[in-house]
């Protein structure tokens, strides 16, 4: 195996400052996304951020990579054609719990599926944010925004859960009040050969009053702590499911599974945009003879 | 022109598809020029399927109007088709099973009745038993000899057919083959006359096949799909070819990830393609609007079927240019482009895949269910191999002295250089947002309206530019025309056959096929249309789309509009007989003809008593009570052929006015 050569994270400071709120949770998932890239020695140049539309889908702005901001609920489609097409890139998806688990919830549910080899990390915040504070499909029951003045009255999805029972081989849950674990978790989804999904309490301090920091910092512990073993899929299931006083952080599930590429004998002849391109004289013969 | 219909109708599950092949291959292998279409329904088993297979010396169009042999496999088949056989002609089906009353065949028709088992007997003998389906083999047999193909040539594709099953499968059809084909020539006379055979072997293939083949040529690496008729053919073809010909193919969740996936593989530097039909197109629009912005080259293929909403999910229509035309909020430069035919849709992907490259936006191809699905004989030469790849502005390598990488550089072509990501020193954010030249957001926070203006302008810039790179719409036909035929996409040969057949009725009429619709060669079309003395658009549609969108580009009205949107193709005889009738100031008639009657009776009889019935003597009437004239309709019993009860079907509306056993209820 290669060594990894520690890159500095300022090689990730992108060109124009963040626009967040003051205080907004994204601030740190921003930087523990730049802080896993570099811990993990991945340049700029093989780093592509994927988002879809929020707040917190404006990262890809705000980080030195490239990037993809592209549509609501469309990330994880948009990621997995720009994977599919160049596997060396490293692919990180980045955005809401909106774009994420509402809008865009089929194409996060099929590239699980797929097990694709990419790093998803979802800034859930409970709320929409960018459109001004309505119900999100993980805000907690009851919650008054401004769609659901009686209180909401659906049942929060559990993000977790999902991803353990749908094929994500690497789940985690971190806190962007807890920074330096993040990145490692961050870190670890990208190392990850596999779908990684790391959900994120991101607080939104303008228009989340319940889940704000100090809700989380009362409530949270690390598994780590407590040398948790994310290998067994029912016992991650079962701990996926703590909520309320005690919050679990950490790599709730790990797998090692094949991925989709594994299953994909044209990328034996390396990443697609470095194949020629066209085909050769004797197959074309052989596809027009087969018409005759 | 020495030309033979041959028509095999039956259910689906009936083998049909298999048996028109044969005969479709034998005679593109002895250098016949055959063009299929098959009829059909959404429906998996039974229903009524119709193919007809039409074969020339020279090169055919369409399906045509004719029919010269029917090959039935039902009952059901004989009783819908036999009248429309043409004098002199031929129906063939199974004696053991079936009849034909020689009341329903036009004077001169054989009625060719083989006596299956006896036969089959030797083969059977040989080999075992054969399925029923297999008998389809001995009618295609029997064909041959009168149509006066080949037999050996048939053998030799039945012998490639079924090549992988094994020597006793070739052997045991074959058979089967030459029983029929002897069969006929000794008890039946032949049909067609003598053939030229040139013996220059063709390849028998569809409009989707074409357009898979040309994106594999192309260079496409990435195709993306979600089934739906009538584009699905597309990812069978790429599925099944995929390891050989490089492309990595993804059945996607639905159509939104379709196009957001292939919109991803062009992001990172792949050529990419998908296709889906009209209510595929209808979720992927938002997307063709973040190519648009985006800038990035992806080729989405557009295949129409009848609408609105699941419509007629087996039927073609043209229905969808406005949907495409208007794709996506906003404005925004894209290329529409309509191929013309199977041939046409090779050379139309390929140019796609290199204006998508070469001016980095969405092109979408449109084409319809018959275009899409109907095979025919094209000549090898239009598969050209030496496909020269240009990709367009790419920037290989940035050295950073030369300040930072400018994405979106304001140039005069509007093309600005692009970067496959990986490229060092380069990185820029792709955005759905407005942005400056380096991709910084220019949205929410500070409008900058200089700068949206400038992208605007830049953008739209590509416009003018890529429609220099098209070549502009030329009149076919006549300068001095009496009367021009403005068509899109497909209906193309139809109009074009049309045409002939209207000059030895003593009109004279040309044509311009549009297939640039966007960009548009306004300029152009003005030129030409102003000339023209009369104007009528022929479309499979019932508002007249593209005459609408010539008229909002050119200011140019058309006198009048041939329209078709029942679902099946337009089709010459039905362009003649209406372009006739504008010509002449006639309204249109929509009234229901007898055969529609029947066909009416047939659905009727499906949906509510099973199949032993039949529509039999249908009469006109003036019906008491009911405020339009009717179709009488008897209902006869399959095999006795006794009146077994009476329908009365409305001549203005189609409506079913009434049914009335006139069997008591004891003796049903
Ligand atoms: C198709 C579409 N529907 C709706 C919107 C409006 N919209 C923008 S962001 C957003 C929700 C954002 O919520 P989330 O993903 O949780 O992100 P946050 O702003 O909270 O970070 C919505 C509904 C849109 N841009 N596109
Ligand atoms: S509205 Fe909420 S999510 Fe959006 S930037 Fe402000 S704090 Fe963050």
């Amino acid at each position: 195996m290669a060594t990894v050569v520690e890159l500095p994270v300022d090689l990730f400071k992108g060109p124009v400052d963040p626009d967040w709120c003051p205080g907004c949770g994204d601030f740190g998932v921003l930087k523990s996304v730049q802080m896993a890239a570099a811990a993990n020695g991945v340049t700029p140049e093989n780093l592509l951020v994927v988002s879809g539309i929020g707040c917190s889908s404006n990262l890809p702005g705000f980080i030195h990579a490239y990037g993809i901001h592209s549509l609501h609920g469309r990330s994880v489609a948009v990621a997995t054609g720009a994977h599919l097409a160049n596997t060396d890139l490293k692919v990180v998806i980045t955005g809401g719990d909106g774009d994420g688990y509402g809008i865009g919830i089929g194409h996060f549910i099929h590239a699980m599926r797929r097990n694709l080899d990419v790093t998803y990390v979802v800034m859930d915040n409970q709320i929409y944010g960018l459109t001004t504070g309505q119900t999100s499909p993980t805000t907690t029951l009851g919650h008054r925004t401004k769609s659901t003045p009686g209180g909401n009255v659906e049942i929060p999805l559990n993000p977790l859960a999902l991803a353990i029972t749908c094929g994500a081989t690497y789940v985690a849950r971190g806190f962007s009040g807890e920074q330096k674990q993040l990145a490692d978790l961050i870190a670890g989804g990208i190392a990850h050969k596999g779908f990684a999904l790391i959900d994120v309490f991101s607080p939104c301090v303008t228009y989340n009053k319940v889940n704000t920091y100090p809700w989380f910092k009362e409530r949270v512990y690390k598994l780590e702590d407590q040398n948790w073993d994310p290998t067994d899929e029912k016992k991650s299931l079962d701990k996926s499911f703590e909520w309320g006083d005690k919050i679990p952080l950490g790599v709730l599930y790990k797998a090692d599974q094949p991925t989709y590429e594994d299953s994909e004998p044209i990328f034996k002849k390396g990443a697609l945009v470095k194949q020629p391109l066209g085909l050769d004289k004797q197959i074309f013969n052989e596809l027009i003879e087969e018409m005759i | 022109m020495h030309e033979v219909t041959v028509g095999i109708a039956g259910a689906a599950g009936d083998g049909l598809d298999k048996s028109g092949d044969t005969l479709a291959k034998t005679c593109g292998r002895l250098g016949l020029f055959v063009y299929a279409y098959n009829s059909y329904q959404s429906i998996i088993r039974g229903g009524h399927i119709w193919l007809k297979v039409r074969i020339g010396q020279d090169k055919v169009r369409s399906h045509g109007d004719k029919l010269n042999i029917l090959v039935a496999l039902n009952q059901d088949s004989i009783e819908r088709h036999s009248r429309e056989i043409d004098n002199d002609g031929a129906i063939i089906f199974n004696g053991d099973r079936l009849k034909c009353d020689p009341s329903m065949v036009k004077e001169g028709v054989q009625i060719l009745s083989i006596p299956m088992s006896q036969v089959t007997a030797d083969v059977v003998k040989e080999f075992g038993p054969i399925q029923p389906i297999m008998q389809n083999t001995v009618m295609i047999g029997a064909v041959l000899y009168l149509g006066n193909f080949d037999f050996s040539e048939a053998a030799s594709v039945l012998t490639d057919t079924f090549k992988h099953k094994g020597e006793k499968i070739i052997n045991l059809n074959v058979g089967l083959l030459k029983a029929g084909y002897e069969y006929a020539k000794t008890h039946f006379k032949a049909v067609a006359g003598e053939w030229k055979f040139s013996r220059i072997k063709r390849p028998f293939t569809t409009g989707n096949e074409v357009i898979a083949l040309a994106a594999a040529a192309a260079g496409c690496k990435f195709y993306s799909a979600y089934p739906m008729t009538p584009a699905s053919t597309i990812l069978h073809w790429m599925a099944d070819h995929a390891q050989k010909v490089g492309i990595v193919v993804k059945q996607a969740e639905d159509e939104l990830s379709v196009i957001n996936m292939a919109i991803g593989a062009g992001l990172a530097g792949a050529r990419s393609m998908c296709a889906t039909a009209g209510g595929g197109f209808a979720l992927m629009t938002e997307a063709v609007g973040m190519a648009g912005i985006m800038e990035c080259p992806v080729v989405c293929v557009e295949v129409q079927r009848g609408g609105p909403s699941t419509g007629l999910p087996t039927k073609t229509e043209q229905a969808d240019l406005f949907q495409v035309y208007g794709a996506s909020q906003g404005e925004f430069p894209r290329l529409i482009v309509a191929p013309r035919d199977t041939a046409d849709a090779y050379g139309t992907t390929v140019e796609a895949f290199h204006i998508a490259d070469k001016y980095q936006l969405p092109a979408l191809i449109m084409s319809d269910l018959l275009l899409s699905e109907h095979p025919e004989t094209v000549d090898k030469e239009v598969f050209d191999s030496n496909i020269k790849i240009d990709r367009g502005q790419v920037v290989k390598e940035w050295n950073q002295d030369n300040g930072k990488f400018k994405r979106f550089a304001l140039t005069e072509s509007g093309v600005s250089p692009r970067v496959i990501p990986g490229t060092a020193n380069t990185c820029f954010v792709s955005a759905t947002d407005e942005h400056d030249e380096e991709s910084i957001l220019i949205s929410d926070m500070f409008t900058a309206a200089p700068i949206r203006r400038k992208m605007m302008e830049k953008r739209g810039r590509k416009i003018e530019n890529m429609l220099k790179d098209l070549p502009a719409p030329k009149l076919e036909g006549p300068a001095d025309a009496d009367v021009t035929l403005l068509t899109w996409g497909s209906t193309w040969g139809v109009v074009k056959e049309a045409i002939e057949l209207l000059a030895a009725k003593g009109v004279k009429a040309n044509h311009l096929n549009i297939k640039y619709i966007f960009p548009f060669h306004a300029k152009e079309v003005t030129e030409i249309l102003s000339k023209a003395k009369k104007k009528i658009s022929v479309e499979v549609n019932f508002t007249s789309q593209l005459a609408r969108y010539v008229r909002s580009e050119t200011g140019i009205a058309m006198d009048g509009h041939v329209n078709r949107y029942d679902g099946e193709p337009m089709e010459p005889a039905y362009v003649v007989e209406h372009v006739q009738r504008i010509l002449s100031g006639k309204e249109w008639n929509l009234d229901v003809t007898e055969e529609e009657a029947r066909e009416i009776g047939y659905h009727y009889l499906r949906t509510h008593y099973a199949e032993k019935l039949r529509p039999g003597k249908i009469t006109r009437g003036t019906s008491k009570g009911i405020s339009e004239d009717v179709w009488n309709v008897e209902l006869v019993d399959r095999t006795s052929g006794e009146k077994q009860a009476e329908m009365v079907i409305g001549i203005s509306t189609g409506a079913t006015y009434s049914y009335k056993s006139l069997v008591p209820a004891a003796a049903k």
